[in-house]
């Protein structure tokens, strides 16, 4: 039985085949099954194990590392509200307070419909635009109390349905290498000379020096 | 119904001086194949084609471009470090944009995708780096899908991939998500991560990338902002570049002021002449704290820099004068402070942060981090006592020994201690969590005594040393 859709299963095919060694897809393979079942599932991890020659537990090492890996089920819209200096010099700690109470959980916590997860996030790179928040890692810009309370009645409501997709989606637009454009991926050890272009202007392989 | 609208650049604040890396970001098109090419888009990689190879290595060299991800270290020498002879070679993108404060990878990758792409070929074009590997911070959902859209426009238009302008010179260039480390941004840790495991750093030497890297092969890696400079470099020559800023710090650098100013934002600067007063309070910048307040402090270069006050607002962005005064230009971060900021909270922030991101291989950083954060969450929260001080500067020293870099303090008559500091980690994630503690606690120490002072009855309970004084049987 396979954890992948057989789609994500060609997605995974593609993804592998842009790097020198299987392991290195290991990463994007996990953001694929956390697009698919909204969290990183035990047979995913299994299933990747297999796809990149290694075992369940290198996965799991791998993937418990990462902040964005959720190895437990979350809600449809994570909500991460930076608390890092700048967001608080302008408030995030109260930002934070009304989230809780507005939401009826603790930071870290789901709600009881499963709907949002509330998290306190580290700097989200978006500074000046302070206090900040990511609903699923879409930004949400100088958010106030009033602005925070909207969103979340836009979100229950599904009028945010086109712009903010589930949880485990990211990015919605894709890299896709045509076949006829790629110079294709080459195991290490099978390369031991300059590229042609390095080669034909320095005879040696000197390259650049 | 939602009535929110996502601004085209958010932060971003255009003003007079000279624009390498932002020219388009006016332009509500500005990350489309189609208004990059109407504005000398591949212009640069067409004109780096023309010439071999080793004169665009040296016109890069030529140029000092010093990498703007936070050490400052020329790109052009950085490139020549590859030994001879050892292939393949690869350029690693440090897109994982991360340190408190910093803010401008991202815009460059949501607003300008092509200019990123093309600076990444001519790296490539330049060293014979063979294959590229785009690393995109995993928390950066519009950056990722700004650049693969790019990466397919210009895969489909003959940019990138197989045999590149009809030349010989052929090169892929792979987007890769990460998943959420700060860690991740250290060089080495960037490439443990992209080769699938748990974004640890390796100890220099031996791995330095250039020598060791991805997959044990020579790999350059280079921050977004950097490359993106590279495009203009080949279109102008490097002696345009120079003549831009200083000499040791030419060109511009892309600088995000945040905190307690009237317009925060992110300016591209003139590097090396621009100071933090003009920063700070120039009308064309920040303008200043807000009406009735004072600036308190500033910390100049990300998270991890030591701070400055107002003693230091005259230095200018130039590495050679900061670092003798105490701190660093680290990646391009300004965060502001004013009167009412209350700063042990301020440094709690800080260190709370490296302690949720320390990867725990060194224990110095992974206990220290961790015990810094606790033992300054109890000052703030008024348990601390007197004694608690002394722990902080004690348990930092075990991940900074010796003196720690700090700004001039005359009226106690402290005289600066220049960057950067010692370290018993092999990262600086370990000093970097020290740091704001070690700034806040030299600068404003009458802050932290004030929250203990009423607890010094409790220190006293605790003299002599009673454990040792239980018997031991065996």
């Amino acid at each position: 039985m396979s954890f992948f859709t057989e789609e994500n299963r060609a997605l995974a095919g593609e993804i592998i085949g842009r790097y020198p060694k299987r392991r290195s897809a290991m990463i994007p393979l996990l953001h694929v099954a956390q697009g698919q079942a909204g969290w990183v599932t035990p047979e995913a991890m299994t299933e990747i194990a297999d796809l990149v020659d290694t075992t369940p537990a290198e996965v799991l090492g791998t993937c418990s590392f990462y902040e964005m890996f959720k190895r437990e089920p979350v809600g449809k819209y994570l909500v991460n509200i930076c608390v890092t200096m700048s967001c608080a010099l302008a408030g995030a700690v109260e930002l934070m307070e009304h989230a809780e109470e507005r939401l009826g959980v603790r930071a870290g916590g789901t709600t009881p419909d499963g709907m949002f997860t509330l998290a306190s996030a580290e700097c989200q790179a978006a500074c000046t635009e302070a206090p900040c928040l990511q609903v699923n890692y879409r930004y949400r810009y100088r958010v106030d109390t009033e602005g925070f309370d909207r969103l979340i009645d836009d979100l229950a409501s599904g009028s945010l349905d086109g712009e903010i997709p589930q949880h485990g989606i990211t990015a919605r637009v894709r890299q896709h290498i045509p076949e006829d454009r790629a110079v294709g991926a080459v195991p290490p050890d099978e390369v031991n000379e300059a590229p042609v272009w390095l080669a034909a202007s320095a005879p040696n392989g000197a390259g650049s020096s | 119904m939602a009535s929110y609208t996502i601004p085209h650049a958010p932060g971003f604040v255009a003003n007079d001086a000279p624009r390498i890396v932002t020219e388009r970001f006016d332009d509500p098109a500005s990350f489309t194949l189609e208004r990059y090419l109407a504005t000398g888009g591949y212009d640069g990689l067409r004109a780096a084609l023309e010439r071999p190879p080793d004169e665009v290595h040296s016109e890069v060299r030529d140029a000092t471009l010093l990498g703007r991800g936070g050490a400052g270290f020329p790109a052009g020498v950085k490139w020549g470090f590859c030994p001879p002879g050892v292939w393949p070679r690869y350029l690693v993108v440090n897109g994982d944009e991360s340190e408190p404060g910093t803010y401008k990878d991202r815009l460059l990758m949501e607003l300008d995708p092509h200019q990123l792409i093309e600076g990444c070929l001519i790296a490539c074009y330049a060293v014979g780096l063979s294959q590229c590997f785009l690393y995109i911070r995993g928390e950066m959902a519009l950056a990722q899908e700004r650049v693969a859209q790019a990466l397919n426009e210009a895969y489909e238009a003959g940019w990138v991939g197989r045999n590149i302008c009809g030349t010989d010179f052929s090169v892929d260039i792979v987007l890769h998500s990460g998943a959420g480390a700060y860690v991740v941004g250290e060089e080495t840790a960037l490439i443990e991560s992209l080769e699938g495991n748990r974004g640890m750093p390796r100890l220099k030497p031996p791995y330095f990338p250039a020598a060791i890297g991805l997959y044990g092969l020579p790999t350059i890696v280079n921050n977004v902002e950097t490359l993106s400079n590279l495009p203009w470099i080949m279109r102008n020559g490097a002696e345009a570049f120079t003549a831009i800023g200083t000499s040791t710090s030419p060109g511009t650098r892309m600088i995000a002021v945040s905190g307690h100013v009237q317009r925060p934002g992110v300016y591209e600067i003139t590097n090396g002449t621009t100071t933090f007063r003009d920063l700070i309070y120039g009308e064309d910048y920040c303008r200043g704290p807000h009406p009735g307040r004072e600036l308190k402090a500033f910390v100049p270069g990300g998270g991890s820099a030591p701070w400055f006050t107002p003693a230091q607002l005259d230095l200018p962005f130039e590495a050679s004068e900061v670092g003798p005064q105490g701190s660093m230009l680290g990646s391009g971060a300004v965060m502001v402070m004013d009167d009412t900021t209350d700063i042990p909270a301020a440094a709690l922030t800080l260190t709370k942060f490296y302690a949720h991101e320390s990867c725990g291989k060194c224990v110095p950083c992974r206990e220290g981090a961790t015990w810094l954060e606790r033992v300054l969450r109890r000052v703030c929260g008024g348990t601390g006592t007197p004694r608690d001080l002394g722990v902080l500067l004690e348990v930092g020293a075990s991940i900074s020994p010796g003196d720690f870099p700090h700004a001039a303090v005359p009226e106690r008559g402290l005289e600066a201690k220049p960057f950067p500091y010692q370290m018993t980690t092999i990262c600086f994630v370990g000093p970097s969590a020290f740091a704001p503690v070690h700034s806040a606690l030299t600068l404003f120490p009458e802050e932290f005594e004030a929250r203990v002072a009423a607890n010094a009855h409790l220190d006293a309970d605790l003299s002599g040393d009673p454990v040792s004084e239980v018997p031991v049987s065996v």
